[in-house]
This record gives C-alpha cells, structure tokens and sequence, in this order.
C-alpha cells in the first residue's frame, strides 16, 4: 500500500461541519429506493415453503402439484442448489440455510420455493408442496442444550478448543479462552467478592426493511441482483459461489437500506431469487414478511453468563472471571469467543480468565448484531462490578475509573492497548450534569461501560473530476449510516473545494473493484481511508495538468485550497488555476481526470463509551419508563459530528428495547411465539427521552484524519446501564434480560419474601 | 526472531504452547513459518488469524513488517455487525 494512514494532526475545513445529508430529501419524500422499490417487466413473485418443525428429517419433498398450478414457472428444492463450496463449512452452513438439505433445523427454515405469476398463486403452490417429515426431539435453550441428554443437533460436531479430543458428539461447537495472569491467586488477595449468574434471551435486529431482492438470470448465465444489503461484493461472491458462477457475470446492485445492524451481512434469500429465476427464465423478486424476517434471519445469541470479580478493600481489583455460553442456532459460530474477548476489556487486570462455549441450539442462525455479542457479556460484568462497588461502598464511577484500562495496559483479550478512551469517557461522565440530576421516587439512575474492536478491510474508491469541476466520488461501502456525506466531507477536505460540489454514490458490483461489507463499523474508517487516497492521486494529475497548461515543471506547482499554485519566483506572475479551470481544459491536456484508490485498512482503533440512565420503575405493574439517558463516546475524529450523534442514540434506542422488552419467546413445541412487531416490542419514539451524546475525539493513530469506528460501541453499555438502574430504582438486582414487566415483578415479590 | 502469543484455543493445535520463537520479517512469513512449525495451525490461519503488533489489530495486511523486540499475538478474526 503506497499510503501512509498515520494520523498527520492537520487542522480542517471541511471535516467536523453539519452539512445537510444528501439522501435525506429523497427519503422523507419516498423518492429513495430500498430493496422491494426496484421491478421488472415480466417479474415473478417468489414465496418459500417453510418449516413448521423445530427440528425433523426431511424424507421426501413432492412438488408435483405446485409446479402444475397454473401461473407456476418455477419449484425449486435443496437439489436445484447443489453443494458447490467445495469443503468451505461457513459457505456449506449459509448454503443449507438458505435452503434445507436433509434435516429443518428450525421453525422457519426454508425447504422450498415458488416462482409464480402473483402473490396470490405464489400461496397457492406453497400449500400444494407436500413435505413428508420425520419430527425429532428439538432443544431451543442454550444452556439445555449444554446437558449430556440434550438432543444432538448434529452428531458429526465435537467440541474444539478442548485439551483432550472429545469421543462424543456435541451440541458445544467450540471452546474458546481468553486471559492472563492467575486468577486463583488473584481472588486470594481480594477483601470482597461477587460472583453472579446472568442471562439474556435472544433478540432481532429489527430493521425496519425486510430482506428484499429482485434476481434477473439471463439465457447467456449472466444475471444482475437488486438487493437490501450490508456489502454487495460479499453478496456477489455468496451467491456466485453457491450458483456455480463467475462473479463477474453476476452484477450486483445495493438498495437504499432500511437498516441492517448485522443482520444483512450474508445471503438469505438471495440465492433462492437467483435460482428461481434461473429456472423460469423470468426476473423474480423475492421480499420476505415480518414474520419471515422473525423466524428465518438472524437474531442475536441467547446467554448464560457467571461472573466473578474480586477486589482489595482500596478498590483494586485483584480478579476477575467469566464462562460465557452463547447460542448459535443451529450452525457454528464464534459468538461467545467474542463475548469472552471483550467482557473484561475495559479494564486493567493483573489476573483474569475467560472461557467462552458455542452451543448448537434449534434457532434461527445467529448473525451479527451491533458489535456482536458484547453487549450482553458487558451486562453481565457491568452489573457484577457495580455491585462490588456497592460491597466495597465505592461511588460506582470512582471505582471504574480506579480500575479502567489506559495505554500501556494489557487487554484482556492480550495484547497491550495504545491509545485509548474509556478514562476520559469516565471522567466525563463523572463530572457531566446528568450525575447529579436528583431523582425522584422510585427512579434510579445508573451507568455503564463498554467496549467494541472496529475493523477495516478491503476497500476501493473512484473520485472523477467532470469537465465542468464537479467532482462524482464512487464508493462501495453500503452507506448505512450517512458515510456518503461524510466520505463527501473527506474528499473536499483533501481537494480543497467546497461540499457541495461533491456527489457520492455507491457503485454496483460491476463499476468498481472489491469492497468488504459495511460491518464493524468500518464504513467510514475504511473508506475515508481510500477516499484521502484518491483524492491525493488526482492532485496529482491536477498538478501535472496545471503544469501542461502553464508550460511549467510539475515539480514546482503544488496544490493548495482548490488550486494549483506555482512556486517559485520566476513564476511570480502566474495566478493561481483553481480545481474548474484545470477541468475545463482537460480534453486538450490529457483527457478525463480520476484518482482511484484500491488499499486494506488496517488499524481500525478500539473504541470505549460510557452511558448514563435514569429509569422510573412503577412497582405496582413492573412497567420501566426510562426518564433521562446520556451516551459519551470517543469517536477519534468526528467526520460529520450529527451523524456521529446518531449512531450514539440509535445504539442507545436499540438498547433500551433489548434491555427492556425485546425478547425471542418459543412455546414447548419449538415454535416461535411472537414473529411480529406487535408481539415483540421495539422502541417506539414516545417510549424514549431525548438522549443526550457528548463526542469525544481522541485520535486513531492509524487513520490520517484520527477517524475511529463509531457505529457499533453505543450498544455495548446500555443494557448494563440500564440494568443498574432498574436495580437502583427497584432495589433488587435484576439479572435476566430483558427486564419486562412480569420479571420485575417477580424479583420485587421474590425479595420482599426474602 | 520474533516471540508469538497464542490464545487459548490455539494454543492447543501448537502442543499446548502459549508462545513460540519465529524467525519472520513480516505477517505473512509468519503464517507461512508457523504453518510449517506446527501443521495444526493451518486451518486456523486458512479460516482467519488477525495480528496483533504493539496493540494494533492487522486482519488482512499481510505485508505487515514484525519490528525486532513487537509485541506480538494472535487473535481470532472476528466479524462486527
């Protein structure tokens, strides 16, 4: 990589101001364009068949009488998408989710799908498919499906990550640890210790757009995909992969996105469009339901969660200790690996230990949620330090920051921190208004800390200068959260021209070279990156281009506020050529001028945040009204500082609902009980106050400008936060999430009886 | 030569070796090294290994130079959200 990322110090113009977000006019007034908004002539409808069963052989699938429904043009199975991923397991998983092979893993698990010319006989032909199941014994709880009777969801899995190589089968996929020092000896030297047991059920991302997609497979093989997506290159190579095709012949295009949050980082439904419409010859949209999006893609993990901290009577603390249990539905998965890497990383530790086990449950696959899987292990351990804070009779705040992670110190994870923010997001929640707010009765207020990694990856931006000096940047990170107007801002920062003169589009899988998908909060981070490049490289080209015009050497014009200046003092009396005149002239000097940047992002820096919360708890009903909520965050730099603010309060709102209502309820048959919003409770604008956002900006060193991910660490804290407050306001320690009603009640009755 | 930490679980495929001495100049001499120090890594490093050198997490910039004396670990590759 000829680009150097170190963080340079430079004073801004551009980067840090408000502009207007260019997409908003567009989708206030419906004009935007999401996944289900695209159509084509001669489109089908496609509906899939999916499993009533939690867990059951599938012996025989008879289409017969569906594919001769009138109106039918295509019944596609498991056999019209073959195993093509060649030993890849994680792409064998995603293959046998998108459609079943021999067994249904869970209720909503699709077996097969329709191709119909409407809606109403896409319905039709999915009663007329027969399915011949053979049901099997099914387990839904993650630590249930830890015992030795449980059922065995898949009997060729043996646990890795063990000492010794396990004989029997398991429903624990692996085993993973993390930690330094020795923990025995540690809680030796402790004065107090509190150990505690937690538990969080699984939750949905809950985007507002559903999975929604429109596939187009020509005669020739080649075929273009309009579709809702965190990262259409990802896409692309999913589903190329899994139909047997080059990526190149596949072009892939992303809609406007109505959220994402994890959950759209890999293939659903895309293939089964793509196969449909390979098999009618026909363009096929595919949109799933509410309830498809409930039953059949990816909710978070459900936890079991034991923790154990000990500490000196000063406030030291001396140990600490976690086994963390995360479902993964009914595929491998990584999630508590990353619950067991992050629990305890906020602090600095002379002894801790953390063991993390996946476990095979028949639920929906896990997907990314959101910095995934931190949030719950940071509820866990946030609430056990807030009650040693309590054991101790330390202010809570005090206690952490006596205890908080700073340069120099070892993570828990391993490696020693550069760095980083959570002292001075603690010292500012210690001396922000909000702390000493009074507080009514039955209101209790409570605060948190979390922690999330940030990542790059590949990435790949085209800036064009057009002939009349307005400049079209083409990225392709999935703009999820505004980074078009910011990559626009970084991009004016660096040509030195105003924001409005720059249009940022997010080009289709054909258009531009490779992009890893917008997760781990990398959108902005990576893509800053290549845009600066870019941007340098055309500056180049404008320089030469200037020298051509005034018959000058290169070496002696430099760019400087949208203009070539020519230095020197034998070119005293030249005037500056500023960006538009240099593009005007671009036909005779040279032709178009781009500057194009292909480059791997590396060294996305950690992020920490601290949240505040007031709750009121009515003990009469159990009901949580939350009165007062405060996010601090370091963001490393503020590109866009509104879109910045909200990403805090949208993690802040995702948290609250998780913390409070959110919640997968499956009935003894393994049936999801509550696909639908008006079951399962997401925030709503009347259920939230305004929460308040304080930006903290210590730089990234690795990053030019000092950028930061920001989109995922704002929904580590809250369910911590908001567990200590509710604790504070109903004076029992609340230890299920999340915290509804009839559970509050039951721990205010279950302590009143002792 | 450069010392490598290992986490938990790898450190199992390594014969239970929490830190080994590699001679490597940069992350992808490394991997190659390692995978042919201890055969059991391999599918881990085919599946995924980020690198940690002096606290700064490199996933896919294999060019990476090793500075004499870094702090070096190992860590899973993970995905975000």
């Amino acid at each position: 990589m000829n680009f150097d990322p170190r963080f340079s110090g430079r004073k801004f113009a551009s980067v840090g101001t408000r502009p207007i977000r260019p997409d908003g006019v567009d989708k206030v007034t419906g004009r935007a364009r999401y996944g289900a908004d695209f159509n084509m002539a001669g489109q089908l409808v496609g509906r899939v068949l999916r499993s009533p069963h939690a867990h059951a052989k599938i012996r025989k699938i008879d289409t017969s009488k569906a594919e001769a429904l009138a109106g039918v043009k295509a019944v596609i199975t498991a056999a019209d998408l073959p195993d093509l991923t060649d030993g890849d397991a994680a792409m064998y998983d995603i293959l046998d989710n998108c459609m079943a092979r021999t067994k249904a893993l869970y209720d909503g698990h699709a077996v097969a799908a329709v191709a119909a010319i409407d809606a109403r006989t896409a319905r039709q032909a999915l009663k007329l498919i027969e399915v011949d199941y053979e049901v099997l014994p099914h387990v839904t709880d993650v630590d249930e499906a830890m015992q030795h009777h449980a059922p065995l969801i898949n009997d060729t899995v043996f646990t890795e990550g063990l000492e010794e190589k396990p004989v029997k089968p398991s429903n624990v996929t692996k085993r993973s640890q993390f930690g330094h020092g020795d923990v025995h000896q540690g809680f030796g030297h402790s004065d107090f210790i509190v150990e505690r047991s937690f538990k969080t059920e699984q939750t949905h991302q809950g985007y507002i757009e559903p999975h929604a997609c429109v596939a187009n497979v020509s005669t020739d093989g080649t075929a273009d995909l309009w579709v809702c997506t965190q990262g259409h290159f990802v896409y692309r190579q999913h589903c190329a992969q899994l139909l047997g095709m080059e990526a190149s012949k596949l072009r892939v295009t992303s809609s406007e996105i109505g959220g994402g949050f994890g959950g759209k980082t890999h293939v659903w439904a895309e293939p089964v469009a793509l196969a449909l419409s390979r098999k009618a010859g026909r363009p096929v949209k595919l949109v799933m339901t509410r309830d498809e999006v409930f039953r059949a893609s990816g909710p978070t993990s459900a936890t079991s969660i034991d923790v154990k901290i000990g500490a000196r009577k000063d406030g030291t603390i001396t140990a600490a200790e976690a086994t963390l249990r995360y479902s993964a539905g009914p595929y491998a998965g990584s999630w508590a690996e990353i619950g067991a890497m992050t629990a305890f990383a906020c602090y600095r530790l002379d002894n801790v230990k953390t063991v993390g086990f996946e476990v095979l449950v028949n639920r929906p696959k896990t997907a990314a949620y959101r910095a995934p899987s931190a949030p719950m292990a940071a509820f866990a351990v946030e609430s056990t330090v807030d009650e040693l804070a309590k054991e101790l009779g330390m202010d809570p705040v005090e206690f952490r920051i006596r205890n908080a992670a700073q340069e120099g110190t070892r993570s828990s994870y391993g490696p020693v921190y550069g760095p980083i923010g959570i002292g001075p997001t603690l010292e500012a929640v210690k001396v922000h208004p909000h702390m000493k707010a009074p507080l009514k009765k039955n209101q209790g207020r409570g605060m948190a800390c979390g922690f999330w990694f940030n990542f790059g990856g590949q990435t790949c931006v085209d800036l064009n200068i057009g002939m009349d000096g307005s400049v079209s940047l083409a990225v392709g990170t999935v703009d999820v959260g505004g980074s078009r107007a910011s990559l626009s801002l970084v991009a004016a920062e660096e040509l030195g021209i105003d924001y409005s003169q720059l249009k940022a589009i997010v080009a289709d899988t054909s258009s531009l070279g490779y992009n890893d998908m917008t997760d781990g909060s990398r959108g902005t981070f990576s893509s800053s990156m290549a845009t600066i490049s870019a941007a340098r490289n055309a500056i180049k080209i404008l320089r030469e281009r200037a020298a051509q015009m005034w018959d000058i050497s290169v070496d002696d014009v430099v760019w400087e506020q949208g203009h070539a200046v020519a230095k020197g003092e034998k070119h005293g009396n030249l005037g500056k050529l500023s960006l538009k005149e240099i593009a005007a002239k671009s036909g005779t000097t040279g032709g178009p001028i781009a500057g194009h940047s292909e480059l791997v992002a590396d060294g996305a820096g950690v992020s920490f945040a601290t949240h505040i919360c007031d709750v009121e708890v009515d003990p009469e009903t159990g009901s949580t009204r939350v009165i007062r909520y405060t996010v601090v965050q370091d963001a490393g730099k503020a590109v866009h500082p509104t879109y910045v603010e909200g990403q805090y309060q949208g993690g802040a709102a995702q948290g609250i609902g998780w913390a409070l209502n959110e919640e997968y309820i499956y009935g003894k048959d393994g049936r999801l009980q509550n696909a639908g919003f008006l079951d399962y409770r997401i925030p709503v604008c009347s259920d939230l106050p305004m929460i308040d956002t304080q930006i903290l900006e210590i730089p990234n060193p690795n990053h030019p400008y000092g950028v930061r991910g920001v989109g995922e660490t704002s929904i580590v804290p809250p369910l911590a936060a908001i567990a200590n407050a509710v604790s504070n306001a109903a004076g029992v320690r609340m230890t299920h999430i999340p915290m509804s009603p009839p559970r509050i009640l039951a721990a205010i009755e279950a302590e009143r009886e002792g | 030569m450069v010392e490598v930490t290992l986490w938990g679980a790898l450190a199992t495929t390594a014969g239970g070796k929490s830190k080994v001495e590699v001679e490597a100049k940069d992350i992808r001499e490394l991997f190659r090294k390692l995978a042919e120090q201890y055969p059991g890594l391999e599918p881990w490093i085919d599946r995924g290994i980020a690198v940690a050198i002096d606290g700064t997490i490199y996933r896919d910039t294999w060019s990476k130079e090793l500075p004499p004396g870094a702090e070096i670990f190992l860590l899973p590759r993970l995905a975000g959200g």
